[in-house]
């Protein structure tokens, strides 16, 4: 089963290590039009096994960025960064590849891995599944709607069987009912696979709604500017009161972290 | 599912089940296949109708002696006469098949090596900065033009002509992969790159599937060139030993000053060109394109 897997893994990893992310004094730069431009300065952040934390900021805060670095998909100009495999990572654009059907663009993800081909079928119609697409295995991308499109990219990104998931605004550019399903369900996936969740957002109800970890994050240079810790059990629903408390003050933080940048 | 602590209230669960399905339910298309009259009259009958007026302006300059010269310009009936003329005597299907085989066969050739080129140029950055400018260039070079060296390098022979064609159709083969790798979306890159698709991987999972538009596109042109350079090579270069192929059989015309020949000839190369278009690069087009969601269904 898709779950058992990763579980036993899961397990292996915290004998082994203590983090599934561990980003240690981390800064980026990029040549820009007026000399080397710092986006990251200095950021040290670990994510636990099993743990979701939400990086929250405003635009300019470098947080895709630093999601590109933890994917690997680009190198950081100092410091260090390990996580505990390659992590999966899923875009705002669901990035599905629409010359294959939904159930095989998970088998892809599943062949690269090195699933043998008897078993990839079976594996992507269970995945499917526990994204609540039974039956959409033959399905064109084109032929989903824009939720379901973001349950098949995450189906492909679980087929990874990595231990750290990455999420770029996933949900970003969904309406707000379906943003809200997916939430719920991104909530259940995370609570039955026990995967490590990193989730970049700029919408703060989104981060407190989802995370045990809000992380703010200054903009330009992008610097942690402070960390809660989310007690609110589940289930959670964007319209709670806690979520909303919590949310009025993040967001007070968001607005002054913001407003610094207007004064010089 | 393997999970024992975590799973939230049944109640809940059902609730997200039901509420989802019916978001997947509204959100879903439902697409219904064209009804047949309307195929018929909104792609059929258009370019019936075109065709017919052509005719009928032309037998009407004939018929009401506007053109007043056979020997400028035959009436339909007499090109259908020598058209009929051809097929009873079992000579038509030979001048068909006689350039169609050569222009597929040379098409292929120019697949087989246009498909690795164009790749190289289109990865290997050395390699496009050498010969990717000449490449489009060699575009716009009219491939009749290679006739004349063609025929002092190799002879009057098929190698001849299959240079011709492999001078017309490896460009814009190549060009066409070229411009179907330019054009693939940055995201898939980096979703493949997170999935593990690197290097050659990466190539054959990703980067070739998501080009294949644009390849299909090039494809296209690249049997429109090859049948353009082979009808080009086939009239300059007319040889008995040959064998009798459209081209030539225009040529045979033209010297014996035969216009409802000539005439014949020319419909001949314009019907074949379209046919193979309509029977194998449009339906592969349309398939390419649909099977993405690039095509609305009209």
């Amino acid at each position: 089963m898709a779950t058992t897997t990763t579980l036993a893994k899961a397990d292996e990893g915290t004998a082994t290590v203590t983090h599934a992310a561990r980003i240690e004094h981390v800064s980026k730069s990029f040549a820009g039009p007026a000399g080397q431009q710092l986006v990251l300065d200095d950021i040290t952040l670990d994510v636990a096994p099993g743990e979701f934390v939400t990086l929250l900021g405003a635009s300019g805060c470098g947080k895709s960025t630093l999601l590109n670095l933890v994917a690997g998909l680009d190198e950081p100009s100092a410091g260090a960064i390990t996580t505990d495999g390659r992590p999966a990572l899923m875009f705002q654009e669901h990035a599905l590849f629409p010359w294959l059907t939904a159930g095989k663009n998970i088998e892809l993800a599943l062949k690269l891995r090195g699933v043998p081909k008897s078993e990839r079928r079976d594996r992507a119609e269970e995945l499917l599944e526990l994204v609540r697409l039974k039956g959409a295995h033959g399905k064109r991308v084109h032929e989903l709607s824009g939720g379901m499109r973001q349950r098949v990219a995450m189906a492909r990104a679980l087929a990874q069987e990595s231990n750290l998931l990455l999420m770029d605004e996933p949900f970003a550019a969904l309406d707000a009912i379906t943003r809200d399903v997916l939430h719920d369900e991104l909530t259940r996936i995370w609570r039955e696979t026990r995967l490590s969740v990193l989730f970049v957002t700029h919408n703060v109800r989104e981060a407190v709604r989802l995370a045990e970890r809000v992380v703010l994050l200054s903009s330009r240079p992008g610097r942690v500017a402070r960390e809660w810790t989310v007690g609110i059990p589940h289930p959670r629903r964007i319209e709670d009161t806690e979520v909303a408390e919590l949310s009025v003050e993040i967001t007070e933080e968001l607005r002054g972290e913001i407003r610094r940048h207007g004064q010089h | 599912m393997a999970s024992t602590d975590t799973t939230p209230p049944a109640k809940d669960a059902g609730d997200l089940a039901g509420l989802e399905a019916g978001l997947d339910a509204l959100e879903t298309q439902h697409k219904s296949r064209t009804p047949f009259h309307r195929t018929l009259t909104q792609k059929v009958l258009p370019p019936v109708v075109a065709v017919l007026l052509v005719l009928a302006v032309w037998q009407a300059l004939v018929s009401f002696e506007i053109v007043d010269d056979p020997t400028k310009l035959p009436a339909p009936s007499d090109v259908w006469d020598v058209v009929h003329q051809a097929w009873l005597q079992g000579e038509l299907l030979g001048y068909i098949w006689t350039s169609v085989s050569r222009g597929l066969s040379g098409f292929l050739l120019a697949l087989l090596i246009g498909t690795p080129l164009g790749l190289l140029v289109a990865r290997v950055k050395f390699v496009r900065a050498a010969i990717g400018p000449i490449l489009s260039g060699l575009q716009s070079l009219p491939s009749v033009a290679w006739v004349p060296p063609a025929v002092i390098w190799l002879g009057l022979n098929n190698s001849m002509m299959y240079a011709v064609i492999l001078l017309g159709a490896v460009p814009s083969i190549a060009n066409g992969l070229v411009s179907g790798v330019d054009q693939v979306s940055p995201i898939f890159l980096r979703a493949g790159r997170t999935l593990g698709a690197t290097g050659l991987k990466g190539t054959w999972h990703i980067v070739l599937p998501a080009a294949l538009p644009g390849y299909v596109a090039g494809l296209k042109q690249g049997w429109a060139f090859s049948w353009r350079s082979l009808m080009a090579a086939e009239i300059i270069a007319s040889f008995p030993d040959l064998g009798v192929g459209l081209g030539q059989l225009l040529e045979n015309g033209r010297n014996a000053s035969d216009m409802a020949m000539v005439f014949e000839a020319i419909l001949l190369i314009l019907i074949v060109g379209i046919a193979i278009d309509l029977l194998i690069f449009s339906p592969l087009e349309r398939w390419v394109l649909r099977s993405r969601g690039l095509m609305v269904r009209s």
